[in-house]
């Protein structure tokens, strides 16, 4: 790395303005002459067959430009494809675009209505007659394995979705050199990734060309023109798709969904832009659902707090389809069981279950949080069972700061970390000592101060390609205008990280510019080279170094031109502020605009050289990213009511060498709120027929600003040897490490009560009842 | 939102309102909107009218003489909220005011909105209870005058008939020596209340209780005059451990509580006599300052 001048600054963000003023345009600002718009109809049963579908009606009425079914659509569109589907026993359903024969789950698309306004096309889905016939729902993962529970799927033997069994040492011999052994049932409830934006379509095919242009608010642009070609059968050189402006993902747009293949068949089959965005209520029912695993996990511990072994069996609920990484998530739970913990003994039985609900898929930490929750409550459940403080038996199982690259009892190889100094800082910024003190006296006052800690590790910088389902490299291309100004054309799809702001000071000191003139394009497949996406903490650790090595190919020609120009060796070229010297003699130098404008004039050339000043890279990392970090909750439950008072929050995390704090900071905080979300509010229900009891924000519980109070945030850093830059990736960490810290110092608040355990969300209600004689769970 | 076609008048008087209203089928009346237009954006409610009263003058002031408070129908939670003078005459209305969902849905809701609507779990209803509110109805035939004891029928149900609109809400002017105040605990989703209880308390020279107005929210399905909690008080010095007593009948003669998967009737009831413990600590602290 050159020496920085914009790396490590607070630079504000260079999307803001634009957000902030209304002048960004996302999929709804979008019109275009003659656009129609779409809306779907939607099944109100959890499991029904269709019996008959009547469009005549809708078809009828004044405004409505088409009306079709399953029956119209599947020949000429493929299904919803999923890219991870090699496992174990696996039974891979049909997942046609608009369901057919029989509906799964509440919100599946049957047909779709095209019109000349939302107003008409929502109008004439209420036409739309189907004859249901109801059949029994099952949407408990549990009970849909039980020999004799109602199929989803008739042809299929069970409702088994696949298997998948990881062993790492030997868990029994574990198990016999335990002093003890504890088991203990853990929830992970399904979440909605409730994106601001929800998701949204618009399509347009030009006949003269043989062109569509697809709009969506996707992660993976590239990944769904690949996928969108296929299904609707056009060659993928034919199809463009524009990610323009997203309002967050969260990984629910890490996907491709029915409505993107359907939008864009309607339009070619129309000839006409057509448009569909979704509701809230759509986003509820029928965007993938994140977490929904229930499992038991066995811990052998020796007297002294040192686990020996880890056995985790547990069952996945994957809801009525495949989406495009369903099977894939909970295999991550398995992968970081260890979290940064010695545990040479592990395993993980895992089955998962078709059931009459929404498919899973990644959310915000995907497969991660789950791991880090379980390993996190384990070692405060060893401390309980053992009467350690939990503090102890982290350090006694930790993994030491030598011993880096680590490989981990489930195959991974650690790339590097110092797990104690950040437990010791947060340590020193909340004062453990003397929270313990306070806590103790408050407890003789009838008062229940928690204290919990989670020191995380985690999993980033997806991938190495061989690990990931679908690729895991990026590409970056770095273009210098003649004038000297810096285009960046990466395959990342930012939608809230800040990479317009953080590549652009990375290019600001690599090659000699103002961060003002560089200008970071993404998101359309007509400009870009192929790309992968954004997800997995992986923007800047792999997207950012495809695009710092393009950079580098870059400056090695511009210091050969340099060279030429100076007459000097180019050996002797440096890059010093903004222009590039004469090492030892400063005044002979030239700009990046001066060298642009040579190189792009084409005459005077250097040897062997071409013109232009244009480089690519495509960047396959040789191994994933781990942060890690230390999160302390203090809270304080109320005896009266069971409320909790989040006191304070310390966090002191490690992503390794940071470009903007700012940026950082903002993405640790909203990662925080996310995970504690998931630890006291938030939780999708279905009743027992299948039908969503919290399908609005009325009655599921979006985590809000006043809910918390200011978090306090520090941070170490320990960089990863995996990329240039040494940066690991920090979109994920926050809601990882968060959630357990919660819910360690909740328990820990109950400890009076005999309260070793308590599933998530931590309602107010169930507190109450624990600490007023109620059950334990 | 995209709701279904329907016809919008906006009166500017409530006579007009009243007539429009009277001669429509399948009308609704718009204030704030913050319950209808939910409702009609999930195409729950398909109204074949909307007359937006929010042009009709005369509905949305807050006005306290001759021994009242009267307060507009049409008067925003916010509006009651910042008002100064209540603060010092009637807390707990300011206080409920700001107790309810967020700055937005305060600038735009109204109080007569709120009662009308009769959501189980609205705040509103429980200070009316305390208080002793009465509402002004306008109907075809002229008005006519409700106590909020005898307004509330059931779960989303009041006395307002098919052709009437609230008009204004009637509260006696607290005696010197009272105080009054709103405990609540939030729903954490929506805001509204899991439980909320309003007290008044109005203390005599020797500082004993010589009245006790104490409502309910949240807990059953209209809100209630928690009498056996008043009762227990009057007479009182409204110590500790009469507040204590007094506060643990609060879920008195509650048969079905309300129940979902935010809490149980149960809990409600419990919160009840948390609530009303703490709701009529602070009215005794404001009675006698």
């Amino acid at each position: 790395m050159p020496v920085a001048k914009s790396v490590g600054a607070r630079i504000k963000r260079r999307e803001d303005p634009r957000l902030i003023q209304g002048l960004a345009t996302y999929v709804d600002d979008l019109q275009l002459p003659g656009m129609c718009y779409v809306a779907f109809v939607r099944s109100p049963h959890a499991h029904a067959k269709i019996q008959s579908i009547d469009t005549s009606a809708a078809s009828a009425l004044d405004g409505v430009v088409s009306v079709v079914t399953g029956a119209d659509v599947n020949p000429d569109v493929g299904g919803v494809p999923c890219a991870a589907t090699d496992f174990p026993n696996v039974q891979v359903p049909e997942h046609p675009v608009l369901a057919e024969d029989k509906v799964r789950f509440v919100g599946e698309p049957l047909a779709a209505v095209v019109a000349v306004d939302r107003y008409v096309a929502q109008d004439a889905v209420d036409l739309v007659e189907v004859d249901y016939d109801p059949l029994e729902a099952v949407s408990d993962a549990e009970a849909a394995l039980e020999p004799g529970s109602v199929k989803l799927y008739d042809h299929f033997d069970s409702n088994q979705a696949f298997t998948w069994d990881l062993e790492g040492g030997d868990v029994d011999a574990g198990l016999k050199e335990a002093d003890r052994v504890i088991s203990q049932r853990f929830i992970h409830q399904r979440l909605a990734p409730n994106p601001i934006e929800p998701r949204g379509v618009a399509a347009d095919f030009n006949a003269g060309d043989e062109q569509l242009t697809l709009w969506s608010s996707t992660q993976i642009p590239h990944i769904l023109r690949t996928q969108v070609a296929l299904m609707i059968g056009l060659n993928e050189n034919r199809v463009r798709v524009i990610a323009p402006e997203v309002g967050g993902g969260f990984g629910c747009k890490l996907n491709v969904y029915a409505e993107e293949a359907v939008l864009g068949h309607l339009a070619k089959k129309l000839e006409r832009p057509v448009k569909w965005m979704e509701s809230r209520r759509e986003n509820f029912l029928h965007t993938i659902h994140g977490r929904d695993q229930l499992g038991d996990v066995e811990i052998g511990m020796k007297n002294d707090g040192t686990i020996t072994t880890l056995k985790y069996n547990v069952v996945a609920d994957v809801g009525s389809y495949f989406q495009l990484l369903t099977p894939a998530i909970p295999t991550l739970t398995g992968l970081m069981l260890c979290g940064c913990y010695q545990i040479r003994n592990v395993s993980m039985h895992l089955r998962a279950a078709f059931t009459n609900k929404m498919s899973t898929d990644a959310y915000r930490g995907a497969g991660r949080p789950e791991a880090t929750y379980i390993v996190e409550r384990i070692v405060d459940c060893v401390a309980d069972e053992l009467g350690l403080d939990p503090l102890e038996v982290r350090r006694k199982n930790f993994i030491v700061k030598d011993s880096f690259p680590y490989e981990t009892g489930t195959g991974l190889s650690y790339d590097s970390g110092d797990y104690t100094i950040a437990l010791d800082k947060a340590l020193k910024n909340a004062d453990y000592e003397g929270l313990r003190k306070k806590q103790a006296e408050l407890r003789d006052e009838g008062r229940y101060l928690g204290i919990g800690l989670s020191t995380y590790a985690e999993i980033c910088g997806m991938g190495p390609s061989a690990a990931m389902p679908a690729g895991g490299w990026e590409s970056g291309t770095v273009r210098v205008d003649p004038t000297g100004k810096v285009t960046v054309l990466t395959g990342i799809k930012p939608h809230g990280q800040g990479q317009e702001t953080t590549f652009a000071q990375l290019i600001a000191d690599g090659l000699g510019v103002d961060v003002d003139d560089v200008k970071i394009v993404h998101g359309d497949t007509d400009s870009v080279q192929y790309g992968t996406g954004t997800f997995g903490s992986r923007g800047t650790a792999v997207g950012g170094t495809a695009m710092i090595m393009a950079m580098e190919k870059v400056k090695k020609k511009v210091k050969k031109f340099a060279a030429h120009m100076l007459e000097a060796n180019i050996d002797d070229i440096e890059l010093e502020d903004d222009r590039y010297v004469v090492k030892g003699n400063p005044e002979r130098g030239v700009s990046l605009a001066d060298v642009s404008g040579h190189a792009h004039r084409g005459i005077d050339m250097p040897e062997d050289t071409e013109p232009g000043l244009a480089e690519s890279h495509f960047f396959e990392p040789s191994n994933f990213t781990y942060p890690f970090g230390t999160h302390i909750a203090v809270v304080e439950v109320d005896k009266d009511t069971g409320e909790v008072d989040i006191q304070r929050y310390v966090a002191v995390d490690d992503v390794g060498n940071i470009i903007n704090p700012m940026i950082v900071e903002g993405q640790i905080h909203g990662g925080i709120v996310q995970g504690l979300g998931q630890a006291l509010y938030e939780e999708v229900i279905y009743d027992e027929s299948g039908q969503v009891l919290t399908g609005t924000f009325m009655d599921y519980t979006m985590p809000k600003a006043h809910f918390f109070p200011r978090f306090e945030l520090d941070n170490t850093v320990t960089p990863t040897p995996v990329n240039p830059m040494g940066v690991k990736g920090v979109g994920e960490a926050g809601t990882i490490g968060s959630t357990p810290a919660i819910v360690n110092a909740v328990i820990d608040a109950l400890k009076p009560f005999g309260v070793r355990h308590i599933d998530m969300p931590l309602r107010p209600e169930k507190l109450w009842r624990l600490m007023n004689g109620g059950e334990s769970s | 939102m995209i709701p279904g076609t329907f016809d919008y008048h906006a009166p500017k008087t409530l006579k007009k309102a009243v007539s429009l209203l009277n001669e429509h089928e399948d009308a609704k009346i718009l204030a704030g909107g913050h319950s209808l237009i939910p409702l009609m954006k999930l195409r729950f409610a398909a109204p074949a009218v909307v007359i937006d009263i929010g042009r009709v003058s005369g509905i949305s002031r807050i006005r306290i003489s001759d021994g009242h408070i009267q307060i507009g129908a049409l008067t925003t939670h916010h509006t009651i909220g910042s008002n100064a003078r209540l603060r010092r005459v009637c807390p707990v209305l300011p206080e409920t005011a700001n107790e309810i969902g967020d700055l937005q849905v305060r600038n735009r809701g109204t109080l007569g909105g709120s009662v009308v609507h009769a959501d189980p779990a609205a705040d509103w209803p429980a200070a009316m209870m305390a208080l002793r509110a009465s509402f002004e109805v306008a109907g075809p035939s002229g008005t006519r005058e409700v106590s909020a004891s005898d307004f509330f029928v059931d779960m989303m149900t009041t006395t307002i008939g098919d052709g009437e609109i609230l008009s204004q809400i009637r509260i006696p002017e607290p005696p010197a020596g009272s105080g009054s105040a709103y405990a609540k605990m939030h729903q954490s989703a929506s805001g509204f209340a899991i439980t909320g209880v309003a007290a008044q308390l109005t203390l005599d020279e020797s500082g004993n209780v010589s009245a006790a107005g104490v409502g309910v929210t949240g807990v059953a399905p209209i809100a209630y005059t928690a009498s056996a909690v008043e009762d227990a008080l009057v007479g009182k010095a409204p110590d500790e451990g009469a507040i204590a007593a007094a506060a643990a009948l609060a879920a008195d003669g509650v048969q079905d509580a309300n129940e979902d998967h935010h809490a149980s009737g149960e809990y409600r009831m419990h919160l009840a006599t948390v609530l009303a413990s703490r709701a009529l600590a602070s009215a005794a602290e404001r009675a006698k300052s």
